[in-house]
C-alpha cells in the first residue's frame, strides 16, 4: 500500500477511535471535579497497567490524528500537494506519530 | 449539514482544537494541577471554563462530521444509515449535555 493511502486510513480509523473514548474522557473529567475522593480515584486510574497501555494507545491515536489533520489542512492551503512532497510529509506523520507515542510510553509505562 | 458546510465544520472546529490542545498540553507539561482543591479552582476560572466549552463544541461537532462521513462511505442501507445516524447525533447531543453539566457544576 503507498504510503499516503496507509496515512489516509489510519487517520480515518484513529478518528472513530478518538470518537470512541469522548465518553471515557468525559467520564473521568466528571468523576476529578466530583470531589477529593472522585479526584483520587481518576488519578489511582493511571495506576493500573493496562489502562496506562490504553492510554499510550490514546494518545497515539490523538498524535497521528493532529499530524495527518494538520497535513492535510497545509495540502487544503495548496502546500506540500505535489506527490513527491505528499509522500514525504506522509512519512513524517507515521514517525512523527512513532516518536511521540514512544516519548508518552516512556513517561508513562 | 451540506458537503460544503460540513468541510468547512471540520476545518474551523481542528484548527479551534489544534489551539486549544496546544494550550492545555502546555499548561499540563508545565503547570500541572498537585491537588484536588488546584484543579477545581483551575477548571472554576471563567476563562477556562470558556476554553474548555469551546473545545468541548469543536470536539462534538468534529466528531458528529467526521464519523458521519464514515457511517455514509460504509453503511449502504438506508434504515441502517439512517438508524446509526441518528444513534450518533442523540449521543453526541447527550455528551454535550453531560459537558455542559460538569461545567456548571465546578465551583471554587
Amino acid at each position: 500500500m503507498p504510503v499516503g493511502a496507509w496515512t489516509s486510513i489510519t487517520h480515518r480509523v484513529t478518528g472513530v477511535f478518538l470518537a470512541l473514548g469522548i465518553p471515557f474522557a468525559v467520564y473521568v473529567l466528571d468523576l476529578s471535579l466530583q470531589g477529593p475522593q472522585g479526584y483520587a480515584q481518576a488519578v489511582a486510574w493511571f495506576d493500573n497497567f493496562a489502562l496506562r497501555i490504553a492510554a499510550v494507545a490514546l494518545v497515539w491515536s490523538l498524535a497521528y490524528h493532529l499530524l495527518a489533520g494538520t497535513r492535510h489542512l497545509l495540502m487544503d492551503i495548496d502546500m506540500g500537494s505535489l506527490l513527491p512532497a505528499a509522500r514525504a510529509s506522509a512519512w513524517i506523520v507515521n514517525l512523527a506519530g512513532l516518536a511521540l507515542t514512544l516519548l508518552a510510553a516512556a513517561a508513562l509505562l | 449539514m451540506s458537503g460544503l458546510r460540513a468541510w468547512l465544520v471540520q476545518r474551523v472546529s481542528a484548527v479551534c482544537m489544534l489551539l486549544l490542545i496546544a494550550f492545555f498540553l502546555a499548561h499540563f507539561l508545565f503547570d500541572p494541577p498537585r491537588s484536588y482543591p488546584a484543579w477545581r479552582d483551575w477548571m472554576a476560572t471563567p476563562g477556562i471554563g470558556i476554553a474548555t466549552s469551546v473545545f468541548f463544541a469543536a470536539l462534538l461537532s468534529h466528531a458528529w462530521v467526521g464519523v458521519r462521513d464514515v457511517v455514509m462511505d460504509y453503511v449502504h442501507p438506508l434504515a441502517l444509515r439512517v438508524c446509526a445516524l441518528t444513534v450518533l447525533g442523540f449521543g453526541l447531543v447527550a455528551i454535550a449535555a453531560w459537558v455542559a453539566r460538569i461545567l456548571v457544576q465546578v465551583r471554587p
